[in-house]
């Protein structure tokens, strides 16, 4: 029996391959996208574990210098003798890769590439030319080291892994070591570390990957972005099930009345809906994978640029998102079609089998009020949340709330276009409309969140651009930025610069535990650079005066808002030295929180810790010459050397990568809208002609009523696109305001792109006149008898 | 007895006078029967009530000596599947299969598929040269004719017929009720059939009239 029922029931999609399709491509598109948001995600994560796995990062505590001093091998010999179990860490760049000397004997399970691969052995890694391990990729990609390549795929991205006596000499610092890790098991008799190397600190271990923290937030966007277009794909499966399955109301009566029993038909209905969404995620998961692979070497681009993680630019098939991937398209059909399900279980046998107007209007009233219900508690979040979740709650209610608030308000507007209309046709036209609008309302509904999302993320991205590149333009003002390698180079380039520099600023800093937070206490010269070009949020009268007179400190807004810190607000930034906060300035795109205090405060605050960056002030037109001067004098190697011109250039680089993933997603969001509104119309087109055929009749030829179904599409979509609008920038206001402040630390401020959201809007349109174009072909050029079937009982 | 109907009523929700009203009923094997009314009179309610589509509020509806009113909506649909046919007036195909699998849904449905029966019925009702086709390219009366040789490939042992010929003309309307009776007569199976044609009614060997939910 259930070979019969299920041959009767899947014989529909045979009859209907349209619906089958919309079905089966909606679900696939909506996965693809959250699958392909998924595989970025997890890409990024591996590398970032695979990092701090390489480096001990995050898991044990360390042993550094103090700022601007390095550790001398002997200084290790030391600690060991001393009876402290460390290992010594060394690293640098060859080429573009990342080099990481490694002991790897002393070195804790679960760093370095592990077991030595087979191939390889403890002898071959310290003996003769030594080992190299990496990635095939990066090994391709090193300089000639002599030292035998050895393929290791669980190394991070862009990273090698050698013996540390190798590393000290291909990166040409003898006998010197960056940090030392510090086992977990330390024998109770070592000596105190102050005694045996006064000049190191040891830090506490941290708990996970410094970048994982840091790149949370963007990952968290990246998710949003995919769950929204996961949810604009569900508006299609759930419009083709519904349709689907209304259109089947009069199988299912006839099946129970041959004698199918009900529990059987609706379990074999939740079987054919769990294959096709298993069909349906399969080809959506298949797809997300090209579409990470296309947008993986930008967003690796993104992550280096913003956080230096180094991201691989290959994706590997990881179960995790392939899984989630499948799994999200088997809820999100259950979702889409546990509705439908249920009210054939409550039809009763003997109901009107007539398919209900898949188009009738549905609770409109109902609808109305839970979409002002979801709006007030999207405005209730938003003065009141706390907290990230919150903020994406927010977020949640505000778009479903605006999508459910869709049909009603076109509705009325449609009414209201009703009354006006003089002419007969114009009347039909604005009715026959406002009739269509139920069966539109999901792909409406898909269009108008595509367009509020591109609104809303296209004015945070570009509102971020806007206010990025003015902040570069005050905070680079230097036309020349040079690092020293040790203090005597730092010497000799002030001696080369201060002949011919307008001004040499220092540029000095140590990281410092500030108010309980991470945070960089920078030492700023008192100088007409700052003063012209420094923007705050908020200062005291004079702030520049009473900085220079070391009366208090200047925050930025990251450590203001997550320190809870406003202006006369004493912050600590060494031992018994703490200072009111003077004024908070505005730090975008920096993770972290950051204090700046006179140069001469830094110097009695930290007198260990020595400049080795400047940024030099002179004639643009002198960059070269003092590039060249300090190449021949002080031995700067041209990588130590930055000028203006190329920082900006790089930091804008990065986020023109940045703009290049929004800017697809952008566009796949609003393709699958577009494609939600095309079957649409192709659906109905179908299931109007009973209501053509009596305008044909009446003498209005099929071109015009072409014509006029045309309109039709490009009307509603214009109207859902002015809806979609003020949706849109309170999206903006929201991620700007709100999910950016939680998730960053800064809040940015809003511009209005009216230029852009007009060329969206065109794009709307013109997606609408092409969805609806095959259907009106389609009806332009419709035989007349079919038109008459609509007249005769016995089609 | 084939059918066996005692005292049944059936008032539905909401409504204030019962449609059925102490209805009994008696139709032996191969038994033949019209049952004519105006509208609302509750013959439908009759019809859906033996066919077990609807439950009645009181009496008892036994077919082959088995009483319906126990069994639940499982037992009710094994009873539709292998022992009552019911030829709707809207005729009720499957849009989406063929005529021919039309024809053998049922009886696949009730495991008693008889391809040779099933061609001879299509063959017998003018269909064969359509078995390719789906209802939508049919007309009114080969639809119909479709329905009934659904309903008779499983042979049934009651055949419920609610307005067959409703919506045909009346020259096909002749050669539909004339093709059933003959064909049902050939089975052996009892025939309850509805309608509104005092013509057809009286070309069947017993007819009753039912009349504010009683029978005359």
């Amino acid at each position: 029996m259930n070979r019969v029922i299920l041959a009767a029931l899947l014989s529909h999609w045979w009859r209907n391959p349209l619906q089958l399709f919309t079905l089966l491509a909606g679900l696939a598109l909506g996965t693809a996208l959250w699958s392909g948001v998924q595989a970025i995600n997890a890409e990024a994560r591996a590398s970032y574990d695979a990092a701090a796995g390489a480096l001990g990062e995050g898991n044990l505590a360390q042993i550094t210098a103090l700022p601007g001093g390095v550790i001398a091998q002997q200084t290790y010999v030391a600690l060991r003798r001393a009876g402290w179990n460390v290992s010594p860490v060394i690293e640098g760049k060859l080429g573009a890769v990342r080099l990481i000397g490694i002991e790897p004997l002393t070195a804790p399970r679960g760093t370095g590439p592990g077991p030595l691969p087979d191939g390889a052995d403890l002898g071959a890694f310290l003996s003769g030319n030594g080992q190299v391990f990496a990635r095939a990729e990066t090994l391709a990609r090193l300089p000639d080291t002599g030292a035998e390549p050895v393929v290791t795929p669980e190394i991070a991205p862009n990273t090698a892994i050698t013996d540390i006596g190798l590393a000290q000499r291909l990166l040409n610092r003898p006998d010197q070591i960056d940090r030392l890790l510090v086992l977990p098991d330390q024998p109770l008799t070592r000596r105190p570390l102050a005694e045996v190397a006064p000049d190191l600190v040891e830090t506490a271990p941290q708990g996970g990957s410094d970048v994982a923290r840091l790149t949370d937030s963007f990952h968290l966007n990246l998710t949003a972005f995919g769950l929204l277009s996961f949810a604009v794909g569900l508006f299609i499966v759930h419009g083709a099930i519904g349709l689907a399955f209304e259109q089947r109301r009069t199988m299912v009566r006839t099946l129970r009345a041959l004698g199918a029993p009900l529990r059987r038909l609706i379990g074999l209905m939740a079987l054919e809906l769990a294959a096709l969404a298993l069909v349906a995620g399969l080809l959506g998961v298949a797809l997300g994978y090209l579409v990470a692979a296309a947008l993986l070497p930008d967003v690796a681009a993104t992550l280096r640029g913003l956080y230096g993680a180094e991201v691989s630019g290959q994706l590997a098939l990881r179960p995790v998102w392939w899984l989630s991937g499948l799994a999200m398209a088997l809820a999100g059909t259950a979702v889409a079609g546990g509705g439908a399900l249920w009210a054939l279980v409550r039809m009763p046998l003997l109901a009107s089998a007539q398919p209900r107007a898949w188009a009738m209007a549905r609770h409109q009233r109902g609808q109305a009020l839970l979409a002002l219900a979801l709006l007030c508690v999207a405005a209730a979040l938003a003065l009141w949340g706390q907290g990230l979740r919150a903020g994406f709650a927010m977020l949640g209610a505000l778009l479903i709330g605006g999508a459910l608030a869709l049909p009603p308000l076109l509705a009325g507007l449609l009414r209201r276009a009703e009354a006006r209309a003089q002419a007969p046709l114009a009347q039909w036209f604005w009715a026959d409309t406002r009739q269509q609008l139920p069966g539109l309302a999901l792909a409406l509904m898909a269009l108008l969140l595509a367009m509020a999302a591109n609104v809303g993320v296209s004015t945070m991205v570009s509102s971020f651009r806007l206010t990025f590149t003015g902040f570069l333009d005050q905070r680079l003002a230097s036309e020349l930025y040079v690092s020293a390698t040790d203090p005597a180079q730092a010497r000799a380039i002030v001696a080369v610069a201060e002949g011919q520099a307008q001004a040499v600023l220092p540029i000095v800093l140590v990281e410092r535990t500030v108010a309980g937070l991470p945070a960089e206490v920078f030492g700023a010269r008192d100088h007409a650079t700052y003063r012209e070009n420094w923007r705050f949020l908020q200062a005291i009268p004079d702030v520049w005066d009473a900085l220079a007179r070391a009366e208090g400190v200047l925050i930025n807004e990251q450590l203001s808002r997550r320190a809870g810190l406003g202006l006369d607000d004493t912050v600590e930034i060494a031992p018994g030295l703490a200072l009111p906060v003077l004024g908070i300035y505005g730090d975008y795109g920096n993770p972290v929180g950051q204090v700046i205090v006179t140069e001469a405060l830094f110097q009695r605050a930290f007198p260990q810790v020595t400049p080795l960056r400047f940024g030099l002030r002179l004639d643009p037109a002198q960059v070269g010459a003092m590039q060249a001067a300090l190449r021949d004098r002080a031995g700067v190697p041209d990588t130590a050397m930055i000028d203006q011109a190329a920082i900006k250039a790089l930091s804008l680089a990065v986020f023109e990568r940045t703009f290049t993933v929004t800017a697809a997603l952008n566009v796949l969001t609003l393709a699958v809208a577009g494609f939600a509104l095309l079957m649409s119309l192709l659906t109905l087109a179908a299931m109007r002609l009973p209501q053509l055929a009596p305008v044909w009749a009446l003498g209005v030829s099929r071109r015009r009523l072409a014509a006029l179904d045309l309109a039709r599409a490009v009307v509603l979509a214009a109207l859902t696109g002015v809806l979609a609008l003020p949706l849109g920038l309170a999206l903006a206001w929201a991620l700007l305001a709100v999910v950016n402040v939680e998730a960053f630390g800064w809040r940015l401020p809003m511009y209005l792109f009216p230029g852009d959201y007009l060329r969206l809007g065109g794009l709307a349109l013109l997606a609408a006149a092409l969805a609806a174009l095959w259907p009106a072909w389609q009806l332009s050029r419709m035989p007349p008898a079919r038109l008459l079937g609509v007249f005769r009982h016995e089609r | 007895m084939l059918l066996s109907l005692r005292e049944v009523t059936k008032t539905y929700p909401g409504a204030e006078t019962a449609v059925l009203r102490g209805v009994s009923l008696a139709l032996e094997a191969g038994g033949m029967l019209a049952l004519t009314g105006e509208s609302g009179s509750g013959k439908s309610t009759l019809l859906h009530l033996i066919g077990g589509l609807d439950t009645a509020d009181s009496g008892s509806v036994a077919i082959d000596g088995t009483d319906l009113t126990p069994l639940d909506d499982p037992g009710r649909a094994r009873l539709r599947r292998g022992t009552v046919g019911v030829i709707f007036q809207q005729f009720n195909l499957i849009p989406s299969l063929t005529v021919a699998a039309n024809i053998a849904f049922q009886a696949r449905l009730a495991g008693r598929h008889d391809a040779a029966h099933a061609q001879a019925l299509a063959q017998r009702l003018g269909l064969a040269g359509h078995l390719d086709k789906y209802p939508e390219q049919l007309s009114g009366g080969q639809q119909q004719r479709v329905a009934i040789a659904r309903t008779l490939a499983p042979r049934p042992r009651l055949v419920l017929a609610d307005e067959p010929t409703g919506n045909l003309d009346e020259a096909t309307a002749d050669t539909v009720f004339a093709l059933l009776c003959e064909l049902v007569a050939e089975t052996g199976a009892g025939l309850i059939l509805v309608t509104h044609s005092e013509r057809l009614a009286a070309r069947m060997r017993r007819r009753m009239h039912l009349s504010a939910g009683q029978l005359t």
